[in-house]
């Protein structure tokens, strides 16, 4: 029989042993009877020469070697036993765990989703990125930078232990078939999907012969576009139209194909693009990815890499000089969420661990009661291991039923939890109840059984057994109560903690909702505007075509005002660029920076940003006029002090421009934008908080200037910012109405114009907070749960505590004290405990405090006021926590206290 | 009566393997060959006949069946098993070997070493 099958037969393995044991005392006394020995006798003398059948069994058993395994069941049984006696205490231990581990678990899996797991690539680990980095300020604000087209291409041709890949983020309008509509683009290497392992879904890759310039335009489909455009029907070898160009589709992506985080609606071939930005080695804007080829190590790959860099930047001094490529691991983007979760987990964490000690202080009261019961057991035998063991089984199966019940809390938990996002949570697809969160829970479970059930078992008696024997349970309670105001110090402690990041979350947000914007953000629409493609491939046509789209827009009923502007504050984008107040430049690192801001006249009109000084721009400011800026307060006081700033003039190098000498073709544009000349300050408006409530004062960049649209000069970068375009549009009734008589109006004469990443003001400026609001919303419940809990513990351990005073009080009250002192005596200790846990609490809060700072935007530093409003509630709570068990000492009657005992 | 010496350690396990290779038999039976066949000289305490039975079985060097006793009464009548058998055989020569080597050693007379 195998080990299990006796394990599993344990029954019939008994009944077997006593059927063969008692077969052989039976020969054996038959034997002795037959020799002459009476049968009484006979039976007596064979059972001791067999050496008592209860030990010969015993040592049968342990040679089953499944012995543990009986005794496991034995104490579990036990402790079920035990558990169900005792409902009360088991309920309350069961659901405080459950709430711990519950909470702890749906937090993990959040974490092992959008931090933990790889990459949805075949061999993930062997996939790695490769960035570049230079003394730019663009490696200053990200850490590193993307790679120059040209580049990507000398890497490709001379690493011998990377497979390379780029992919260019482009957007455009998609005109046929069906409804206009602006699609996300990616631009792509050839070999991009056999890089990263994927299969399409349908049809084929690009060819390497597809992947050049001139090449016969192909597309490949996102799977959701496909399905939502297209209705899912084969379109393969169909033709679309995007921006103008006919394509034909020979692919349709795998479904939830992500790239870097995001899902686009189609792919084109990168290598079939030749706008010069892309051509030339000084703009870098592609990602490029790879693959470890058979046998190569990530330290080769970093090895060649970096000296193909070097030889790039002997080989063109002038873009490549500063700059280095280098490889690293390709991991998932997911931004800013990455402390968040951290933090959150370690939030949940405390709770968990309050849920524990809670538990860990009901434990250790019943087990100083059972005291006598353990003595008594080791009196009989049992080893001191044994005993620990036991009260480490229950404390175990009370962990596991605990942790069962906060998995199935979790299932229900964690889809409200991943909505209730700000935004939406990246690789929010990866986060499942899988079997690395089950085995994480049963982990937590386990482990929090141990660590609750180690001090109730460490007391396990041994030495003095007489004593504890001979002592009633109460004598003995003095021992347990340092161990008990520890546990309940400990609590109030990690509450404290919850408690103030609560508050401080919550004085956060109220100082942040109350903040001035910078502008009116009520009744404003705001939306991407994509030009019809056919102005914008003429530069000529584009000036009037923006002026067309206000116009008309203008006239829309409810529109009071609008204007056009390339980034909103509050929503993604920005563009930073160095200036200087006069003429002698210093080199690029040492220039400070400000946000560049290029709007329409009636701009400040529809954001309602006050002007402090001059004038706004009018329809006067045009490419041949002088070029102005306004600048907001915050610039005129960084760059002239207290000196009034109109009419002073700042050097800008990295402004759209044109410098005389590069002109093209000789046209007057390029004699008019002259890179050198400086602008002129015409204007100080109010500071716009562009980086949203939260954000802005931490913002490295918060100094801005705007200048006039109409001073952006044609042809290439007018095109490029009309690309870039917004729309704001004040409105007289709720933004959001006007959006389809918008759209209507504006879709141009070929009905290709299209709005899309619509939002209004206000929503962008709730959005800026809603992180903070979010979290304020968790540390609200987590510290909710975290005050309950701990006035639970409170309440258990006084009404433990007194309990086993009562003899005591009863002497005392017999001797004259009067209920009222009793009452105090309570409270007192109970305020003993809670003022050294508040002690240390606040000592735990300092350091969260310092963790949330570094963690949230716009938390301020720990303030009084917040702290002393939570622990006053604190305090309070725990306070009439105590008071039921105080009442109860107060009304002892010495009389029956006396006989009792 | 001769004073019995105790069974050297791990032979109980060779002397049962030797009985129960002569058929199968059950556990009495095999504490009543013992004593017969060591002719009261070694001492094999009854009480480790049984759990050495069970870890023969369990190291699958035995087997066991119940069948009817001569006296109408189930019993559990060990089996040699095909591994058994191997091990048998292969202690039985180890434990000559030993003997034999003891035995040479014990006969050499005192002073007679050169």
């Amino acid at each position: 029989m195998s080990w299990w099958q006796r394990l599993w037969h344990r029954q019939q393995m008994e009944d077997q042993l006593e059927k063969e044991l008692g077969f052989h005392i039976e020969k054996h006394s038959a034997e002795l009877m037959r020799r002459g020995i009476e049968p009484e006798e006979a039976r007596r003398l064979a059972r001791l020469e067999l050496g008592g059948p209860e030990q010969v069994k015993e040592h049968c058993r342990d040679v089953r070697g499944t012995r543990w395994v009986e005794d496991l069941l034995q104490d579990a049984r036990y402790a079920l036993r035990m558990l169900r006696k005792n409902p009360g205490f088991t309920t309350v231990a069961l659901l405080t765990l459950a709430l711990g581990t519950g909470a702890t678990t749906v937090m993990f899996a959040v974490v092992d989703g959008v931090l933990l797991k790889p990459l949805p690539f075949p061999e993930a680990s062997r996939l790695v990125g490769v960035n570049s980095r230079s003394n730019e300020w663009n490696t200053k604000a990200f850490g590193k930078e993307n790679v120059a087209y040209p580049d990507l291409l000398d890497c490709e041709r001379d690493s011998r232990s990377l497979d390379l890949a780029g992919a260019l983020f482009n957007g455009g309008t998609m005109s046929e078939p069906g409804e206009p509509e602006y699609v996300d683009l990616r631009e792509i290497s050839a070999d991009l999907f056999t890089v990263l392992g994927v299969k399409l879904a349908h049809g084929r890759e690009f060819l390497p012969k597809e992947d050049r310039p001139g090449a016969g335009p192909v597309m490949i489909l996102g799977y959701s576009f496909w399905e939502r455009h297209f209705g899912g029907r084969d379109v393969i070898g169909t033709s679309v139209v995007l921006d103008e160009k006919r394509y034909t589709v020979v692919g349709i992506a795998p479904p939830k194909f992500e790239l870097y985080g995001q899902e686009a609606d189609v792919y084109t071939p990168l290598g079939q693009n030749t706008a010069a930005f892309l051509l030339g080695r000084s703009a870098h804007p592609v990602h490029v990815l790879g693959r470890l080829r058979a046998g190569a190590t990530l330290a080769q790959a970093q090895g060649e890499i970096g000296l193909i860099g070097k030889h790039l930047a002997e080989q063109f001094a002038d873009t490549n000089g500063h700059r280095d490529l280098e490889v690293e691991p390709l991991r998932p983007d997911v931004g800013e969420v990455r402390s968040t979760l951290w933090l959150l987990l370690g939030a949940v964490s405390l709770v968990l661990l309050i849920a524990c000690v809670n538990v860990a202080s009901l434990l250790l009261a019943r087990a100083v009661s059972r005291e006598r019961e353990l003595a008594m057991r080791a009196a009989l035998g049992a080893s001191r291991y044994r005993l620990v063991r036991q009260c480490l089984t229950e404390s175990a199966v009370l962990g596991i039923a605990g942790g069962a019940i906060g998995v199935s809390l979790a299932l229900v938990g964690i889809e409200p939890f991943v909505k209730l996002w700000p935004g939406s949570l990246p690789r929010a697809d990866e986060i499942h109840l899988d079997w690395r969160v089950l085995g994480f829970a049963l982990g937590v479970s386990l482990l929090s059984g141990f660590f609750f059930g180690l001090a109730p078992a460490l007391r396990a008696p041994f030495r003095e057994l007489e004593r504890v024997l001979r002592a009633g349970t109460r004598t003995l309670a003095g021992s347990s109560r340092r161990l008990h105001s520890g546990f309940v110090s400990s609590e109030i402690a990690l509450a404290v903690v919850l408690l103030v990041s609560a508050g401080m979350l919550g004085r956060t947000l109220v100082r942040l909702s109350s903040l001035d914007p910078g502008l009116n953000v009520h009744n404003i629409l705001v939306a991407r505007m994509a030009l019809s493609p056919a102005v914008l491939a003429d530069s000529g046509r584009i000036a009037a075509a923006w002026e067309a789209v206000l116009d008309r827009a203008r006239h829309v009923p409810g529109v009071q005002s609008i204007a056009a502007v390339d980034t909103v504050p509050m929503r993604e984008g920005n563009n930073q660029l160095g200036y200087w107040t006069t003429p002698d430049l210093p080199e690029k690192s040492k220039q400070p920076l400000a946000l560049a801001t290029s709007v329409t006249p009636d701009y400040f009109k529809v954001m309602d940003i006050p002007l402090r000084e001059g004038r706004f721009f009018t329809d006067e400011d045009q490419l041949n006029t002088q070029r102005v800026i306004v600048v907001d307060d915050f610039l005129a006081q960084q760059a002239f002090g207290h000196k009034n700033a109109i009419g002073e003039r700042l050097w800008i190098p990295d402004m759209p421009c044109v410098q005389s000498k590069l002109g093209p073709n000789g046209t007057t544009v390029s004699a008019l934008i002259d890179c050198t000349e400086p602008y002129l300050i015409v204007g100080v408006a109010g500071h716009v908080r562009h980086w949203g409530l939260a954000s802005d004062d931490q913002a490295d960049v918060r100094a801005q200037f705007y200048y006039p649209f109409a001073q952006v000069p044609a042809p290439f970068y007018l095109r490029r910012w009309s690309e870039l375009m917004s729309i704001v549009v004040r409105t007289n009734v709720a933004p959001l109405s006007l959006l389809g008589p918008l759209r209507h109006e504006l879709r141009g004469a070929s009905n290709d114009q299209v709005l899309y990443e619509v939002h209004t003001m206000d929503e962008l400026a709730s959005e800026s907070i809603a992180l903070q609001r979010f979290l304020l919303v968790l540390f609200g419940i987590f510290a909710g749960v975290a005050l309950l809990l701990s006035c639970i513990g409170i309440y258990g351990v006084l009404a433990y505590l007194t309990g086993q005073r009562v003899p005591e009080i009863g002497v005392r009250i017999a001797l004259g004290a009067s209920p009222a002192s009793v009452m105090r005596q309570v409270f007192v200790q109970s305020l003993a405990m809670i003022l050294t846990g508040v002690g240390c609490g606040l000592t735990g809060a300092v350091m969260a405090a310092r963790v949330l700072g570094h963690t949230v935007n716009g938390m301020g530093p720990i303030e009084p006021l917040p702290v002393m409003l939570v622990i006053a509630l604190l305090i309070g709570a725990a306070l009439l926590a105590s008071f039921v068990p105080a009442r109860r000492a107060s009304r002892i009657d010495p009389m029956t206290a006396l006989r009792a005992e | 009566m001769t004073e019995k010496s105790d069974l050297p350690q791990g032979t109980l396990d060779l002397l049962i393997l030797k009985i129960v290779a002569l058929g199968p038999v059950h556990g009495y039976a095999i504490a009543q060959r013992l004593q017969q066949v060591s002719r009261d000289v070694v001492q094999v305490p009854q009480g480790s006949l049984y759990p050495a039975l069970h870890r023969l079985e369990n190291r699958g060097l035995l087997t066991a069946d119940w069948k009817d006793s001569e006296t109408g009464r189930e019993a559990k009548f060990y089996r040699l098993t095909r591994k058994g058998r191997a091990q048998l055989q292969t202690e039985a020569a180890s434990w000559e070997r030993l003997a034999e080597a003891i035995g040479l050693i014990l006969r050499i007379s005192e002073g007679g070493a050169e």
